[in-house]
């Protein structure tokens, strides 16, 4: 019984949990929330494994799924299931809600019920974007996720949250409202169903195509998001608190790249073959021109948050080259760079914490009072610049490979993130850990507690193994990932 | 042996130095200082015990071995592997590698021992060791690209070790991004030889090659360009960059920030020869390419010579020993690139023991002065330090090339291989190197004289507290001036003429110099006669002779020189410009155009114009149309019929 419903658990699971924490009220019962929110949390985890562990690698066939009418009136149904692509961003989500949670155990003194719950509650609607199956749920999921985000960055946010909440609002609601338009064309031209996975059978002409790629392209480009739609990301970043904006690097911005992979390549296939050069050129101008911007930035939260766009033009050039290697790669990059941006937002985190500050000239010789929570961030500033033994190097290395396989140009110009990345993430480590101590604040730092060296320490783990052995993380993705070029390469007309 | 598979062998000799750094790194803090660097230690010994008693002479008894250790990743249906290839050359760079770890470990017990960062240190070199050794066994460029990018990180984070120095950490960035720009290339021509071979193993790739000889590829539309040739140059840029040749040469002098004992190990015995290491590896498809050959020719001719005018203009003892180490890793890419690859195997051996011999005398000598630093205040110490100035002595004689010191015999077979090359650019080589000699000999003197002879021109506190190295000190220098002596004439004939390499070394007939030198050569014996009379050996003795009269008998003249040539000078003593340079232009480029487009693009365009000027738009377009929201429920009412009508009209009519 329960184990035909475990996408149902996974994602309703903490929703419920969300609730519960919620109602324990105000701030008296705070231990109580906590200690309630991290079991939910962790439960949720726990409930997300057996996906993983009763995954068939070798099939593209959704798995898990569940299949019940909702409003019959439209043919809408509450259809999920998962596969290769899929089932990866969902551990992802599970895994760092359960950092989340742990990261703001003393920090949140205010609302605590609320923070825990509102992060719980985002989890289950994000397992459930990544897992629906019908474009009606999908979007009520999606909408449904900006909800508890805007509470998160205009409750708990920093002194400028209204601006990045509207402009965050704006963006995302403009690109949201003609994916709806786009589903509900298809709606009607697939003779009345909004089944995600009998779309892309729908034929559909060029034009027509194309129009609805644009319409797609504007709530998933915002999301990813990829260049010049990008700019709510650095101030949402900078408003939110260290939690939200881990949740924002590490998950929502898959979304939008999930929504390419989901909708555009398997439907569109002729408007992706057309427009691949639209796709690759913003790409790697996000992956040029947003490193130069990272690093000319004073703030480590701006800074890391430009990193992501950068690291995100990987993951969308990775898609647009429609090879193994591209794909495969755009996947990986987006596990790890939930991995490896979280972690150095919860680093920034640790250092605000601590000073109130996230500008770098504040900083400087933290490796002197901070040893152990130095050799962490370093860590992760190094897989952040793709070192090979880290997560950060599989996604790009396969994205170099695809995309030199299509255009030497391509991997050339997406190879510069080598020196920029570098280069962005080593002088801002430089100049705030590495040299004298800076200042009587610097001075008087604390180490890493043991709360934080524990989720720092889970981030390295992952960090390491998928660097030393991707192969569990790419095996289950094949299978996928070859119905899916099989399907892009289809023509339609 | 010991009833151990070769395979086992294999794994233990990284596995035991990896052992060694996490034992040191992760516990260090507990078991403290004795007990990190004994585990760091008998890691490193182990692996060369293994290496130097097992797997050389297993390779010598003729057997090698290629195979996975285990299944990094599969993408797209091909398997990324990350696996061994034990061969003569393997065997060879894993016997160099831990032999001069372990004398560098040792010595570290010495050098470092006052350090609080002791125990740390112990983990970084062991973590080089594993490193480096995973980058030499591999038989694939994927766990090449590692080893490759471990060893850069192990180099960053000792170059910088000492981090509240602003030099140290500028140093370190520095390094870093430089060698980035060599792996930008490289991980370009990783990419390229994935589509071009199907596959990363070096087994198949090689097997293939001679089949892509005449493939072309048009990376500029128009331009056909041999896929060889753009796979050997991309994968040389990734060698350029850490066997720094110019002009990516520049962050190897700034290296020296880093403690003397890494400057030893690897700014100049192990990691920079790296590059050196892989294009011989590649030679089954350099040898393909006679253009990239030409281009690993020259950029190795150009660095070997100019960087050698450098070493003679500076102070700072360990500098004129980086930019000796860059002129020497440019006579080992000459070899390469006249298709000597013995020849700059060798060298890069032989080298190796020398240079490493040389970096921990001059460390030997900074610690007895208090990290001094500067030669000009020293002079005088050959009565202070005998074991430091003799074996300085000796690593000075190999370096210069007089028989029958190590460096004779592989610097003479390079000058000699270049002299019988045709490639385009053997000419300009030639005259290099050869000049080169001359070159060398007179920084390589004016340290030893500056050093060790004249009167002490230390203070007077400093003098009275001079004395010998401790014997953690001085026992790895013995032990490696006997290898600077002895280590030519013993393997001259086997490694070059004598067929130990085999198949790992691949020389196309046409191309094979050292064939040609074969025939000439009857013994080593023999071949020191000739060497003193040819003029090589002439260039050393005359360039020793003027370091003699400049800097021992005539200790004045240098400075009134440095006047009469005020341009020359300054050329030499601004290293040729290329620090500010790319501090202008790279480094200060990249920051002026990312605020550019930060502040023009971001800031004004996108979110100026666009974001709020949609937002301004949007509310104007609200107040007009508040109107509209009257909040009388009949004007509701009214506009939900009309809407229902409207909607009611398009499905009728559809």
């Amino acid at each position: 019984m329960l184990s035909q419903h475990l996408l149902s658990i996974a994602t309703w699971l903490p929703i419920l949990g969300g609730v519960a924490v919620l109602a324990t009220g105000g701030d008296r019962n705070a231990n109580l929330a906590r200690r309630l929110g991290l079991g939910f949390a962790v439960a949720a985890f726990l409930a997300t494994i057996p996906l993983y562990i009763g995954f068939d690698a070798r099939t593209h066939e959704m798995q898990f799924g569940e299949n019940y009418p909702w409003i019959e009136a439209f043919n809408i149904r509450y259809r999920l299931g998962i596969d290769g692509i899929s089932l990866l961003l969902i551990l992802l989500t599970s895994f760092s809600t359960v950092l989340v949670v742990i990261s703001a155990w003393l920090v949140i003194q205010r609302k605590v019920a609320q923070y825990m719950a509102a992060f719980l509650i985002m989890e289950g609607l994000m397992i459930g974007v990544f897992s629906a199956l019908d474009a009606i749920l999908f979007y009520v999921f999606w909408e449904g996720m900006l909800v508890p985000m805007f509470l998160i960055i205009g409750l708990w946010g920093g002194p400028n949250r209204v601006y990045a909440t509207i402009k965050f609002f704006l963006y995302t609601f403009l690109g949201s409202v003609l994916m709806l338009v786009a589903f509900i064309y298809l709606y009607y031209r697939s003779g009345g169903s909004f089944d995600i996975l009998a779309w892309p059978a729908v034929k559909l002409g060029l034009t027509e195509q194309i129009l609805i790629f644009l319409a797609f392209f504007a709530a998933f480009a915002v999301k990813v998001p990829m260049w010049p739609v990008h700019t709510w990301l650095p101030d949402a970043h900078v408003e939110a608190p260290t939690g939200g904006s881990v949740i924002l690097a590490a998950i929502m911005l898959k979304m939008g790249a999930y929504g390419f992979l989901r909708f555009n390549l398997p439907i569109l296939p002729d408007a992706s073959h057309e427009l691949a050069w639209f796709m690759i050129t913003l790409s790697l101008i996000a992956v040029v021109y947003i490193g130069l911007v990272a690093l000319v930035q004073e703030d480590m939260k701006k800074l890391i948050a430009y990193s992501s766009i950068a690291h995100m033009g990987f993951v969308t050039l990775g898609f647009f080259v429609f090879n193994a290697q591209g794909i495969e790669g755009g996947i990986a990059q987006m596990v790890s760079h939930g991995f490896i941006s979280g972690a150095l937002f919860l680093c920034v985190g640790v250092l605000y914490d601590r000073l109130h500050s996230r500008m770098i000239k504040d900083y400087g010789g933290v490796a002197n009072t901070m040893p152990v929570f130095a050799a962490f961030m370093m860590l992760f500033a190094m897989a952040n610049t793709g070192l090979p033994g880290t997560s950060g190097f599989v996604g790009e290395f396969l994205v170099i490979l695809g995309a030199f396989q299509v255009n030497v140009w391509y991997a050339f110009l997406a190879a510069t993130t080598l020196v920029f990345g570098a280069a962005y993430t080593l002088w801002m480590y430089k100049r705030v850990l590495f040299g004298a101590v800076a200042n009587d604040h610097v001075a008087q730092l604390a180490d890493a507690t043991p709360r934080e060296i524990a989720y720092l320490a889970a981030l390295a783990l992952a960090v390491l193994v998928m660097g030393l052995w991707p192969f569990p993380f790419l095996d289950v993705m094949h299978a996928s990932v070859e119905h899916l070029l099989q399907q892009v390469s289809v023509s339609k007309l | 042996m010991f009833g151990l598979e070769m395979k086992t062998v294999y794994l233990l000799i990284p596995l035991s130095c990896l052992a060694g750094a996490l034992i040191a790194g992760l516990l260090g803090w507990k078991i403290g200082r004795a007990a990190s660097h004994t585990a760091a230690i008998l890691g490193v010994a182990g692996a060369f015990v293994l290496s130097a008693f097992v797997v050389l002479p297993d390779v010598l008894a003729g057997h090698t071995y290629d195979g996975a250790v285990y299944t990094w990743g599969v993408s797209g249906g091909v398997p990324l592997e990350i696996g061994f290839l034990i061969d003569p050359l393997s065997a060879l760079m894993m016997t160099v590698v831990t032999f001069v770890s372990l004398m560098v470990h040792i010595y570290t017990v010495g050098y470092m021992r006052d350090d609080p960062g002791y125990q740390r240190f112990f983990s970084y070199i062991a973590l080089f060791t594993f490193s480096m050794l995973m980058l030499v066994m591999a038989n694939n460029f994927l766990q090449l690209f590692f080893g490759w990018e471990a060893v850069g990180l192990m180099s960053y984070l000792l170059i910088g070790f000492w981090f509240t120095r602003a030099s140290a950490t500028h140093a370190q960035l520095k390094a870093f991004i430089v060698n980035r720009v060599g792996d930008f290339g490289f991980i370009l021509g990783v990419a390229a030889v994935y589509l071009y071979f199907g596959t990363l193993d070096y087994t198949p790739v090689f097997a293939i090659a001679p089949q892509l000889a005449g493939k072309t590829a048009q990376i500029i539309p128009g331009v056909d360009w041999s896929v060889l040739t753009l796979v050997c140059i991309l994968l040389f840029i990734g060698a350029m960059g850490k066997s720094a040749q110019v002009p990516l040469h520049v962050w190897l002098p700034d290296s020296m920030e880093g403690p003397t004992p890494i400057s030893a190990l690897i700014h100049a015995a192990t990691m920079v020869t790296a590059g050196v290491f892989m294009v011989a590896r590649m030679s089954p498809l350099y040898e393909l390419s006679e253009t990239a050959l030409s281009v690993v020719l020259v950029i190795g001719a150009i660095t070997a010579l100019f960087m050698a005018f450098v070493g003679i203009v500076q102070n700072d003892i360990k500098r004129v020993v980086a930019y000796s180490t860059l002129s020497q890793l440019g006579y080992m890419m000459v070899a390469l690139g006249a298709s000597a690859y013995a020849a700059g195997i060798f060298h890069l051996m032989t080298h190796a023991f020398f240079k490493a011999l040389l970096f921990l005398a001059a460390g030997s000598v900074i610690i007895a002065l208090h990290h001094e630093q500067d030669m000009r205040k020293m002079g005088g110490l050959k009565d202070y330090m005998p074991w430091t100035f003799l074996t300085a002595w000796a690593g000075s004689l190999a370096l210069v090339g007089i028989p029958p010191f190590a460096g004779f015999f592989s610097k003479d077979m390079i000058i000699e291989a270049v002299h019988a090359s045709q490639l385009p650019g053997s000419g300009f080589a030639y005259v290099a190197v050869l000049s080169g000699v001359f070159v060398t000999a007179l920084y390589t003197f004016r340290m030893l004289f500056m050093t060790f002879y004249g009167k002490p021109r230390m203070d007077e506190h400093a003098r009275s507290h001079l004395k010998e190295s401790p014997w953690v000190v001085t026992v790895p220098l013995v032990l490696l001036a006997l290898p600077s002596v002895v280590i030519g004439f013993l393997t001259v004939e086997p490694l070059l003429f004598g067929g130990y390499f085999g198949a790992a070394l691949k020389v196309l007939p046409g191309h094979d110099v050292l064939a040609r030198l074969g025939q000439d050569y009857h013994g080593w014996g023999p071949f020191v006669a000739h060497g003193l009379q040819s003029a090589p050996f002439l260039l050393a003795v005359g360039g020793i002779g003027l370091a003699w009269l400049l800097y021992y008998r005539y200790p004045q003249l240098p400075e009134e020189l440095s006047r009469k040539f005020r341009l020359p000078y300054t050329i030499l003593v601004r290293k040729y410009g290329f620090d500010e340079f790319n501090d202008t232009v790279f480094a200060g480029g990249a920051r002026r155009f990312g605020g550019l487009l930060w502040r023009i693009g971001d800031v004004k365009l996108i979110d100026g114009l666009a974001v709020n000027g949609t937002a301004r738009v949007i509310g104007w377009v609200a107040t007009v149309v508040r109107h509209v929201q009257s909040g009388y429920v009949y004007h509701y009412a009214f506009a939900m019929i009309l809407g229902l009508f409207l909607l009611i009209t398009v499905f009728l009519y559809r």
